[in-house]
């Protein structure tokens, strides 16, 4: 998966890079998968590998000539920021280690209907609030995202 | 839990793919790459948030459900990114970072 | 005694100044004329009710006559050392009170003839005023702190006076040089002031004056270079009042300052501000007799009695007729210094200070008589110069006997004023210092002759070729004249030394008659001298000034002071002092100054890229600074 990450931030073609990208999601499905959280890994595959790609996908398609090789950054600003990164991931890594989880052996398996009743529930610790929230957020994506992509025309034709 | 894979094998995995996002960001050129290495990101940290889940709380569920709301903002901020990219190239005719600098001093 | 109302005397020109000032260009010139002649009239009267009332009805007190003051605490640095402001009433501040208030009016009332027409009527007056009040508070002052004050008020008035006719460059340049060298004099005036305040403790006359009171008996307490302290700071003092009084070296002033009108010239350069610097030297009177056995009043009467020769030899050869009273003012400014220098203190041994200030009264009245009379005859004539006058006795009557009478005044003729106390300083210089005695016998001939040589080339002689017919002037003018004209015959037989002396005790004067006879025949001779050469117009004084050579050209460029002053600043202080200082500042200074706010540029445009407008950089900077904060939470924070 790494290595699949590696080449999605490095990769010349775009195209190439969108497709290592969905490699990665997928990847990350199979980890869903393991831990036996099987809705959640629906939902990636479908939400993310299946819905964003597309759209990526898309919009490379609308704004790009597939031959183009892409430019990358001048050598100076990779250093930097590969150093930086790496200074970032050395501290996260010491916290991590040095900190002591204390891990819970079990086999639990969640299922979906126990997601679905937590998410709907009225009672204490239920996420129902946040779903009616997520729901409105989308829609005002929604609408946001067909104003903006319609640009100039729509302005013009409700002025007149 | 998966078997014979402690937690701090998959942290590490996490972290490894979330500054990997953060070079990405911070280093391509063209704005749809700068969406997938944000994309990257992302999905970095819903792995972290399932994987503290299933680790060290097994009987809540906040964990998954939280990462289900950011798949879900995940996906509209995506696709109000690609409608403002189609909007820019409109103006602009590109999708370079260095053609967006016009605020500059 | 009630000296309350003492202080309305300077307020009123004050306020006449201001007013005036104030209301220049709305109120019509006849009307500024009445109102700055009213207001020094009643200043006049409450002067000279203030003179009868501290000579004649409060008079002595255990034979001397008291001080009187009152003072208010102005500047309070320490509860010893502070500056205070009040009237000081006391023998020859009344005495002054009235010079000022008599010349003051009279020039008022001149001024309102020669000056009618002027476009600057209003502002004149207005001058005037602001001139009487700075001299009323220089004679009223109670310290030293407040006689600079107003001591430098004079100065600007003088400027102001001096520039009047702003618009002719000379009257410009003799503004600011008789404001730049009186200046100079200033500092070292400063100066002395500030030792004084150090090293006494007080700047307060009364307390300096004391003969029993600290200052003075401590003054050899501290020493420099084998002088006391207290000696170098009265001879700053003196440098101070030399400056104003025109005493050599600082004499170059005087002559320049001519250039004002003529009033100004009678008020300020003859009668009054000139006489600030005797006045302050009577002031201290006791510091610079007591102190160092006198060591001070030496320098004040060997530098008097030089000005004096100086002067009255330069005046010999001018043309200008109001160049020839100027010499002239120096000339017995410096018999006042020297009378002064030859002083005793007790009782009759301090006849010298007597005899100064009783010349400085009379020749208030005929200086200022003369001036007046110089400008009537300018004023007719349209000239300033001799060659451009003569026969005027016709034409002008009033003015040829007023002027006639100021002649004999200053050349010491019996019974006029000047005899009386001229008389007395030569007694003083007699007893005390005989080279001085004989410098004051030549000068009295010079002053003679000079005098004489002028109302004969005016008056006598050849009349020139007039373009208008002279007349005497209006009344408003000779009113004046005759006012001074009888004060200078009356003047002469005071009994000042009743009233003025230095101890205050006041002492009876006798006529020494052997030294009045010389006085008076060297006087005489120098009139003769005058007749014989310049009563009809002759080539007689041509032939005597060519065979003199070189040393006549000499005295008539003024013996080049001014050149040599002009070389001095130029060429040495300005080339070699002044420029450096001026180049540094502008290089380094500056360029120091510069140089930070072009560093600061040059700095920003390099920081200037950090608003690159490039969204990774900002989000570079973001995660920079979050993975150093963490660091920073991480480390440093809970370790």
């Amino acid at each position: 998966m790494i290595v699949f990450a590696i080449a999605a931030v490095s990769s010349r073609r775009m195209l190439r890079s969108v497709v290592y990208l969905l490699f990665v999601l997928v990847g990350i499905a199979g980890i869903f998968f393991l831990i036996d959280y099987n809705f959640l890994a629906a939902i990636q595959l479908t939400v993310y590998a299946g819905g964003i790609i597309v759209l990526i996908i898309f919009s490379v398609l609308l704004v790009h000539h597939i031959e183009l090789k892409l430019e990358m950054a001048k050598p100076l600003r990779q250093i930097i920021t590969a150093i930086a990164c790496l200074i970032g991931m050395g501290t996260f890594l010491t916290t991590i280690y040095s900190h002591q989880f204390n891990v819970i052996e079990n086999n639990v398996t969640t299922t979906t209907a126990q997601i679905g009743s937590k998410l709907l529930s009225y009672s204490e610790g239920g996420f129902i609030l946040p779903f009616e929230v997520i729901s409105v957020v989308l829609l005002a994506v929604m609408i946001g995202a067909i104003i903006i992509a319609k640009g100039k025309k729509l302005t013009n034709k409700s002025n007149n | 839990m998966i078997e014979g894979i402690t937690i701090y094998e998959i942290l590490t995995l996490t972290t490894i793919l979330f500054f990997i996002g953060v070079y990405g960001f911070l280093t391509r050129r063209n704005l749809i790459s700068i969406l997938i290495s944000v994309e990257m990101i992302l999905n970095a940290s819903v792995v972290n948030f399932v994987i503290i889940n299933k680790y060290l709380y097994p009987d809540e569920l906040q964990g998954v459900l939280f990462s289900i709301f950011i798949i879900a903002v995940a996906a509209a901020e995506t696709a109000l990114a690609v409608a403002i990219i189609i909007n820019l190239y409109r103006q602009i005719s590109s999708v370079e970072v260095k053609d967006t600098e016009v605020m500059k001093y | 005694m009630n000296i309350g109302y003492i202080i309305l005397i300077p307020l009123i020109p004050l306020v006449v100044f201001l007013v005036l000032g104030i209301f220049n260009q709305k109120i019509k010139p006849s009307v500024s004329g009445y109102v700055g002649v009213f207001g020094l009239l009643v200043s006049a009267a409450l002067s000279l009710y203030a003179a009868y009332q501290y000579f004649f009805v409060f008079g002595k007190t255990d034979g001397f006559y008291q001080t009187f003051s009152e003072k208010t605490v102005w500047m309070n640095f320490t509860e010893i050392l502070h500056i205070d402001m009040g009237i000081l009433v006391d023998p020859i501040s009344v005495m002054m009170l009235v010079v000022v208030s008599v010349v003051s009016l009279m020039v008022h009332i001149y001024s309102r003839g020669y000056m009618k027409g002027d476009d600057g009527y209003t502002k004149f007056f207005a001058f005037l005023s602001l001139f009487t009040f700075s001299m009323y508070g220089l004679v009223l002052a109670t310290n030293l702190f407040q006689i600079y004050i107003f001591w430098e008020l004079v100065g600007v008035s003088s400027y102001l006076l001096i520039g009047y006719y702003y618009t002719k460059t000379t009257a410009i340049a003799a503004a600011k040089k008789a404001f730049i060298v009186t200046r100079f004099a200033d500092f070292g005036f400063l100066i002395g002031i500030l030792i004084i305040g150090y090293y006494t403790g007080t700047f307060d006359f009364e307390t300096l004056n004391n003969p029993e009171g600290s200052a003075i008996l401590n003054w050899a307490v501290t020493s420099f270079m084998g002088l006391s302290v207290i000696t170098w700071a009265l001879i700053l003092i003196f440098i101070g009042g030399a400056g104003k009084s025109a005493m050599f070296p600082f004499h170059i002033w005087l002559p320049d300052a001519m250039e004002g009108p003529t009033p100004v010239s009678a008020l300020i350069h003859a009668a009054t501000m000139v006489v600030a610097g005797i006045f302050l030297v009577a002031r201290l009177f006791p510091m610079f007799y007591f102190v160092e056995n006198g060591f001070a009043l030496n320098i004040v009467a060997y530098v008097g009695a030089f000005s004096a020769l100086f002067a009255a030899i330069i005046a010999i050869t001018q043309n200008d007729i109001k160049r020839v009273l100027a010499f002239s003012t120096m000339s017995q400014l410096g018999y006042m210094m020297l009378a002064l220098g030859v002083s005793g203190y007790e009782g009759h041994d301090g006849v010298g200070y007597m005899a100064s200030m009783f010349h400085l009264f009379t020749h208030a009245m005929f200086k200022a008589l003369l001036f007046l009379g110089a400008g009537s005859v300018i004023h007719a004539v349209h000239s300033n110069f001799l060659k451009d006058m003569g026969g005027l006795r016709k034409y002008m009557p009033i003015t040829n006997i007023t002027f006639l009478i100021a002649a004999l005044a200053i050349s010491g003729v019996p019974p006029f004023a000047g005899f009386w106390s001229k008389d007395e300083i030569l007694v003083a210089a007699y007893d005390q210092n005989k080279l001085i005695y004989y410098i004051g016998v030549f000068v009295a001939g010079l002053t003679a002759f000079y005098m004489f040589r002028i109302y004969f080339g005016i008056f006598w002689g050849k009349e020139k070729y007039y373009e208008h017919k002279p007349k005497e002037s209006p009344l408003s003018m000779t009113f004046p004249l005759m006012v001074l004209a009888f004060l200078s015959i009356t003047a002469g037989f005071i009994p000042f030394s009743e009233f003025i002396s230095a101890d205050k005790a006041g002492f009876e004067a006798h006529l020494n008659y052997p030294l009045a006879a010389i006085a008076t025949l060297v006087g005489v001779m120098g009139i003769m001298l005058a007749w014989v050469f310049y009563k009809k117009e002759s080539s007689l004084s041509d032939r005597y000034a060519n065979a003199l050579g070189p040393f006549y050209k000499w005295a008539s460029d003024k013996f080049y002071f001014d050149e040599i002053y002009m070389f001095i600043t130029k060429k040495i202080l300005f080339k070699r002092v002044s420029e450096p200082i001026a180049k540094f500042d502008r290089n380094y200074v500056d360029g120091t100054m510069v140089g930070i706010g072009n560093k600061t540029v040059l700095t920003s445009e390099k920081i200037k890229g950090l608003q690159s407008g490039k969204v990774q950089d900002y989000a570079f900077a973001f995660i920079a600074g979050a993975v150093i904060i963490g660091l920073v939470f991480i480390y440093l924070l809970t370790s």
